[in-house]
């Protein structure tokens, strides 16, 4: 079969292209040129080849920033996922209250990251924040700028609450798309409220799925503004993430060779994990339509 | 152009990036290509044996500079193997 699609439409996308080349593709080649040069300015720069690679490859705060980073964003996603599919299946399907558990639900993605941030900050003091006092007077010695366990607690906690409401939206669309055909079938056949979701809600959501799970895995894989006004990554470097370090580096010291070439890592890295996430789940779904 | 401080071997690199997809352009009119299942545990197409070489390629590169006294056109002359065997096996 020789047939070819008409290619013509391609056209019409050329304005996009253009902004986008402007918005991303240029940005970023101008990082892989700093990434291989020591600039000063304009006029002052020296070619550097790997050296910086290397370098910040082997650098054990980046290391160890990897690691946190990693071990962050898979405990929300373990977190996040579940919560999000529990959330969207309790809420209201129809009339007024449908309506009222959405904007409940919704509240939380309407607020800037820093004032998240800055609520959590509030939230958990010891003087007059609720949380901070309320685990004091029970007995706890809650204190985020001194122990580490309590700050990664709060840190999970805050993007639990700030970001489950994403996936439970996404989930909750996804659940009323599904036909009521299938729910009277599984009537029919008596089927459980397990067997319902196992077999007919859940791969009904995998759509949805894949695209929360990327968004957050992005999204908590950059995360930046959140920690930064909570922790401000202490105690210690107990809770600086990747864009932290990244940003101490290319604004704090203004070594921008060192902070470019770790962009690329670090831009490599949210690729490739994202790229598996995708293969696999994508591979997961076509297999099953070709069992059937 | 001297603001994005370009440099002989990025500007090298992009080009053979363009002119790389360029090319798979013109391939992919000629001779559209089709699904199948090669070595990878996952039926690819062109595209996707291309995209699968590149990102692997990053790897060998971050590896090689990283982790070993290698020169880095050590590590780009496994990558343009690798992506070959890719390509035609993949």
């Amino acid at each position: 079969m020789n047939k070819i699609e008409s290619n013509k439409g391609w056209f019409f996308v050329l304005p996009v292209f253009i902004v986008v080349a402007f918005s991303a593709v240029i940005p970023l080649m101008t990082v892989v040129n700093y990434s291989v040069q020591d600039v000063f300015d304009a006029n002052t720069r020296f070619f550097t080849g790997t050296e910086w690679y290397r370098e910040m490859l082997n650098n054990p705060q980046l290391q160890s920033a990897l690691v946190r980073q990693f071990a962050f964003s898979f405990t929300i996603l373990l977190i996040e996922v579940p919560l999000g599919i529990a959330v969207a299946l309790m809420m209201p399907k129809k009339g007024w209250q449908a309506s009222l558990a959405l904007v409940l639900v919704s509240l939380p993605l309407l607020i800037p990251l820093n004032v998240v941030g800055t609520i959590w900050q509030l939230f958990t003091r010891g003087d007059i924040g609720l949380m901070g006092w309320g685990l004091r007077e029970l007995g706890y010695a809650y204190n985020i700028s001194r122990n580490s366990g309590d700050a990664w607690a709060t840190i999970i906690l805050m993007d639990v609450w700030h970001w489950t409401p994403l996936i439970a939206l996404l989930c909750y669309s996804g659940l009323r798309a599904i036909p009521e055909a299938y729910y009277q079938a599984a009537r029919i056949d008596q089927a459980s409220r397990w067997a319902v979701f196992r077999h007919i809600q859940l791969p009904k959501l995998t759509n949805v799925l894949v695209i929360g799970v990327l968004i957050r895995f992005m999204d908590s894989f950059m995360i930046y503004a959140e920690p930064f006004v909570l922790t401000g990554g202490g105690p210690g470097s107990s809770t600086t993430f990747l864009s932290q370090a990244l940003t101490a580096m290319a604004i704090g010291q203004f070594d921008l060779g060192p902070a470019a070439a770790f962009s690329i890592i670090y831009f490599l890295i949210i690729l490739l994990v994202s790229w598996i996430f995708y293969t696999t789940i994508m591979h997961m779904q076509k297999d099953k339509t070709i069992n059937k | 152009m001297n603001w994005m401080v370009w440099t002989v071997p990025t500007a090298g690199f992009f080009s053979t990036i363009a002119l790389i997809l360029a090319g798979m352009t013109v391939w992919q009119y000629f001779s559209p290509s089709i699904e199948r299942k090669g070595f990878l545990p996952i039926s690819t197409t062109r595209g996707d044996r291309l995209f699968i070489g590149l990102l692997s390629s990053a790897y060998i590169h971050l590896g090689i500079v990283g982790f070993t006294e290698f020169h880095v056109l050590v590590a780009t002359a496994i990558s343009v193997v690798w992506i070959v065997v890719l390509m035609r096996w993949g």
